[in-house]
């Protein structure tokens, strides 16, 4: 049986390469993207064209390479802490998303973004304060 | 613009669906503990042998193709945060689906949460 100390470390540690590498992911992602241009569903041939584009892409691997990284920490703290925890809890990262988001790709956040990103921490912060398993396996 | 509510609506709900059908996958495949390269690589193989991480793998890859679709004309930092109304379907579905239980607390959180999404979009307009 673990303690609740070591239980809520290593739950931590997971957590902030979550919040490190899914946001870093994200606008890699987002960059990529960009580049490639408005994707159209329709028609199919218009969509493999768009596919090509993207998976030739080196910012794009970039991007699937540190969301790998971000799955892989989510995949293994899934392996004792709860989903409905987990997923609160890791959500600081729309912070740091906002701010990588401003900084790198020079994005412009309306004030009011900031403040519904921080809206939307607060409510991290309270999901926070709670344990990380809840059902009988945990 | 319709097709961008499509893609946000994959992106929550597809996404969301996969992730807890993946939690299902590794409740079942137990505790990862050795943190070493390949005894992570056998709890990978384990994994997979769970009918629910292919379900879950196949539902994400459906939420991560739409959020390229969405990130190839939107901000990151406006799409981002609107896939935060993932939070919703996830509480409900830890709660029903996975048996968790989510205390009011979390369900403060939760709606503070909710309510964050909100003013981004109000800021959008």
């Amino acid at each position: 049986m673990e303690s609740p100390r070591r239980l809520h470390l290593k739950t931590f540690i997971l957590i902030l390469i979550m919040v490190l590498a899914g946001p870093l992911g994200n606008v890699l992602l987002g960059k990529a993207m960009k580049q490639v241009g408005p994707v159209h569903p329709w028609p199919p041939a218009e969509l493999l064209h768009v596919f090509i584009r993207v998976f030739t892409s080196g910012t794009i691997w970039l991007g699937i390479g540190s969301q790998l990284v971000f799955f892989a920490a989510y995949m293994i703290v899934l392996s004792w802490a709860d989903y409905s925890y987990v997923q609160p809890a890791s959500s600081i990262a729309y912070a740091v998303v906002a701010l990588l988001a401003s900084t790198w790709l020079g994005e412009v956040v309306p004030p009011l973004r900031w403040v519904g990103i921080a809206v939307i921490c607060l409510g991290v912060f309270l999901v926070g304060h709670t344990h990380p398993s809840t059902t009988e396996n945990g | 613009m319709v097709s961008e509510f499509t893609f946000f609506f994959f992106i929550v709900v597809f996404g969301t669906t996969g992730e807890m059908f993946m939690s299902r996958a590794m409740k079942e495949t137990g505790e990862v503990k050795d943190f070493r390269p390949v005894a992570l690589i056998e709890s990978i193989f384990r994994a997979l042998r769970v009918r629910w991480m292919w379900f879950g793998v196949g539902m994400m890859a459906i939420g991560f193709f739409s959020l390229l679709a969405v990130l190839s004309f939107e901000n990151v930092s406006f799409v981002v945060p609107v896939t935060a109304l993932s939070y919703v379907v996830g509480a409900l579905g830890g709660r029903f689906f996975l048996g968790e239980r989510v205390s009011l607390q979390r369900w403060t959180g939760i709606l503070l949460v909710c309510a964050g999404v909100t003013l981004v979009l109000i800021g959008r307009s």
